[in-house]
């Protein structure tokens, strides 16, 4: 018998956020870093602006607004390593986890879908305003804005889908670092956090739309800037959603395959 | 061995969402004391009393804000290094060996760092390792240890360079009985034979009757008490404690000379001075006795007594 | 000297040794950090695949300061990265236990440990240079030889320099370490592009108050002898060494000070 409510959801949503806005000076810390890597990465596309003026269907502005969105977006969207599921299966209190009736994969995508506007609104925001005070940024249009909102949620599913995933590899491997490393390492190119996915030659764009990395942030980001009109809309909406629901899947299989490994191994 | 006079130490506090507010709070309020050689003392007080701040004086960690301290004849907090040379220190609570290295790795690194001679080293480990036993344990990672294990390694790795004067800090805390056994006997050896200092800072009252003639009690700030436990006890542990077990339950006795504390059925706990014969034959008179005992006021009691007692003053 | 040298190899030898007992594994670590380092390097890649220079600078003289600022940076990354943890140690209280033992502060905290698979990012560094230095006609003289021999040591005692005194924050608050962050990672993020795409206030930051341009730039101007595009006194190429060397007196004071207000304020 499962516990599983819209209560219950709620409740450990708050604690998700409760547990970050608990450091607001490494939250201020970190926005503060953000802000430094913006105006680096700013700079260095700008560079790029003075020899042409559309790079893959991206102008100078839209360029420099992507380094913000995409700033405020890595805290979002917790790019840099999530490691606490394969710590708990490392340590063993994944099994407590598996014999309470709360699903863990339903816990941590409530868990983490309290943390993300924690995040998004003081690692993200500060960095952005920053950004906009000092460089001339794309305006959304009324609609793209309303819908921005909608894709930084799914980006985020997407995003908790993935980690999930790659960290049940410690029911698996002794030292899962390397995994984690790798599947970091290449989230992060291709999701366009070191450069936008326009920016890529053709064949490694092909490869990156492959991918439900971009779903975890350049398509919000994309939204944001207006690159995507009337059913293209929904369509790459829809897109994150499928990515959300085959990762979130695939992590199932891997959390049940998991705990056959623990039962029959005595956890 | 220890000079303190007058030590001072205020801490600036800042309170309040933005941090605001100031305030000025007195850890250590102008406290004087001397330790001679050879000396095993305890240091006892509340939580937030000020031990820990007294502590961190003396050995060279905290700047005091005034008054005069001399540790082996050195200035703690101007002459940290050198003083560091000549003293140990454990922290129960606070790991100095390396975690993930095993624990004769760690000894090593400690001998290199105080620069013991190795002949000294080995005699001085060969008599830690016999007297602790800790031989099964050697090479061991030290974040594999059972907590009696760890300990008896941070003891001899505050003690591997052999220092003239220890500060030891809860160094029992969690352990089992045995093991606490065991580590007092190691204190009082060490203290005994070879003449180490000792300055044990501790709440187990088990430590301070079994290993300190000497007691120092701060509370907020001040030396509330510097002397012998025996005069402890003579001063506040006045009283004693009748308990007598009647034939029946009864009210509670009307005798001379003691009040009832407590009535539990047909025992009672009387508190009363002087001689314990006298009164046994006073009750006896009053009512029918079964059996009885008379309890020692305990160092617990006596040292809350000297708590609230100081409260008043 | 001598014998604080010996210590320190002594209490490294420690580490190293059970970092080096699962060859495998460790084998597997600097694989992962050579391949995760190289990510900056295809962001540059990414770039020239849509410009021919940045700023002035091309693929090759851009690689070259990337080379050179990796290889610095991952030798000081290697020696003293652990410093990113020392937040924590101040929060745990051990700092105490450094000041009870017969040593400096500073060199007890270096010396704790000597992470090896950093080596990995001056591996992909040093591939790097050689494609660099492939692609580039550079006029080999002596001095030309000995600043590139040079820039390197020296650019890493800036980045050390830059770390420690970074570290200093935590004497203050244990929740600011993503400052030091923006510092240290940042710096070397910056130090791999040419200073002269960033904004004037960026850029006179960089060279005077927290000295990053030397450690690649101006020392690449002189190896490549490449007019300055910020047209910048020619004797700024050379001082890479007596920055480094006044860097590090800076770094140990400011390490000295903390440490002295850490001892009176009770840490």
């Amino acid at each position: 018998m499962r516990l599983a409510s819209p209560r219950l959801d709620w409740e450990i949503a708050k604690r998700g956020y409760r547990r970050y806005a608990a450091y607001p000076a490494a939250t201020w810390a970190g926005a503060f870093t953000n802000t430094v890597f913006g105006f680096m990465q700013a700079y260095i596309l700008l560079a790029v602006y003075r020899h042409r003026t559309n790079v893959g269907g991206y102008d100078a502005a839209d360029a420099v607004t992507y380094v913000w969105l995409a700033q405020a977006m890595i805290m979002t969207v917790y790019m840099f390593g999530w490691r606490e599921l394969a710590l708990r299966i490392k340590d063993g209190s994944i099994a407590v986890d598996l014999a309470r009736p709360l699903d863990p994969q339903r816990y941590w995508l409530a868990f983490d879908l309290g943390r993300a506007p924690y995040h998004f609104l003081y690692r993200g925001v500060p960095p952005f305003i920053v950004g906009a005070l000092v460089f001339d940024l794309r305006t959304p249009s009324p609609l793209d804005l309303a819908v921005f909102p909608v894709s930084i949620a799914l980006a985020v599913v997407v995003s908790l889908g993935f980690r999930f995933l790659y960290n049940s590899a410690a029911f698996w491997l002794v030292d899962y670092r390397g995994v984690v490393t790798l599947a970091i390492v290449v989230s992060l190119f291709f999701s366009g956090m070191v450069l936008p996915i326009a920016f890529f030659p053709d064949w490694l764009r092909v490869v990156a739309h492959a991918l439900p990395f971009a779903s975890m942030l350049q398509v919000p980001i994309d939204v944001y800037l207006g690159k995507h009109d009337g059913f293209a809309l929904p369509g790459v909406l829809a897109l994150q959603a499928v990515w959300a629901l085959a990762l979130l899947g695939l992590g199932r299989l891997a959390l049940n395959a998991g705990r056959r490994k623990l039962v029959i191994q005595g956890g | 061995m220890i000079e303190v006079e007058a030590l001072t130490k205020r801490f600036v506090v800042r309170e309040g969402r933005f941090r605001r507010t100031r305030r000025t709070v007195e850890a250590v309020a102008g406290i004087s004391f001397r330790v001679e050689r050879g000396e095993l003392l305890g240091y006892l007080g509340p939580n937030g009393a000020g031990k820990s701040t007294t502590v961190k004086m003396l050995t060279g960690i905290l700047v005091p804000t005034s008054g005069h301290v001399r540790v082996a004849g050195l200035e703690p907090s101007r002459q940290r290094i050198q003083l560091a040379r000549r003293i140990g220190a454990m922290f129960g609570q606070r790991v100095q060996l390396w975690w993930d290295l095993p624990l004769l790795d760690s000894f090593e690194l400690l001998r290199h760092i105080y620069r013991v001679p190795a002949e000294r080293y080995r005699a001085s480990l060969a008599r830690f390792r016999e007297v602790l036993e800790l031989d099964p344990f050697l090479s061991t990672p030290v974040r594999q240890l059972s907590l009696g294990q760890r300990i008896r390694g941070e003891l001899t790795a505050a003690m591997l360079h052999e220092p003239e004067l220890l500060f030891l800090d809860e160094p029992t805390i969690g352990l089992d009985v045995v093991a606490k056994q065991r580590v007092r006997e190691f204190l009082a050896d060490a203290n005994r034979e070879r003449g180490v200092t000792v300055l044990l800072t501790t709440h187990d009252l088990g430590d301070i009757e079994r290993l300190c003639s000497r007691l120092l009690v701060i509370d907020h700030g001040r030396l509330i008490w510097d002397g012998g436990i025996d005069d402890l006890r003579a001063r506040y542990g006045g009283e004693r404690t009748l308990i007598v077990d009647l034939e029946e339950p009864a009210p509670p006795l009307a005798v001379d000379g003691a009040r009832v504390e407590r009535v539990d059925g047909p025992r009672q706990w009387l508190r009363f001075r002087g001689s314990a014969a006298e009164l046994t034959a006073r009750v006896a008179a009053r009512a029918r006795l079964v059996d009885l005992q008379v309890a020692e006021p305990d160092i617990e009691e006596i040292v809350r007594r000297i708590y609230s007692e100081a409260w008043r003053c | 000297m001598a014998d604080a040298l010996l210590l320190y190899r002594r209490l490294i030898a420690a580490q190293v040794r059970s970092q080096l007992q699962y060859r495998a594994s460790f084998a597997l670590d600097i694989a992962g950090t050579t391949l995760i380092t190289f990510i900056d390097f295809l962001a540059i890649l990414v770039i020239f695949h849509n410009v021919p220079s940045l700023g002035s600078w091309s693929v090759h003289e851009v690689a070259f300061l990337y080379a050179t600022s990796c290889i610095a940076f991952a030798f000081t990354d290697l020696v003293i990265g652990h410093l990113d943890e020392f937040p924590q140690l101040i929060r745990q209280g051990s700092f105490d236990v450094l000041l009870v033992r017969p040593r400096g502060t500073l060199f007890q905290v270096i010396a704790s440990d000597l992470a090896l698979r950093r080596l990995g990012k001056a591996l992909q560094g040093a591939v790097v240079l050689a494609y660099a230095l492939g692609g580039l006609d550079v006029s080999w003289t002596a001095g030309r030889v000995a600043m590139l021999a040079l820039m390197i040591p020296a650019g890493a005692i800036v980045y050390g320099s830059v770390w420690v005194a970074g570290a200093c924050i935590a004497f203050w608050t244990t929740e600011g370490g993503e400052v030091t962050n923006a510092f240290t990672y940042g710096g070397n993020f910056l130090t791999q592009y040419p200073i002269d795409i960033y904004g004037r206030w960026a850029r006179r930051l960089l060279a005077y108050v927290v000295p990053m341009a030397f450690v690649a730039y101006f020392p690449a101007l002189y190896v490549l002898d490449k007019p300055d595009p910020l047209g910048l006194p020619r004797v700024l190429q050379f001082l890479s060494p007596l920055v480094a060397v006044v860097a590090a007196a800076l770094a140990g004071l400011i390490w000295r000070a903390a440490v002295r207000r850490y001892r009176s304020a009770g840490g």
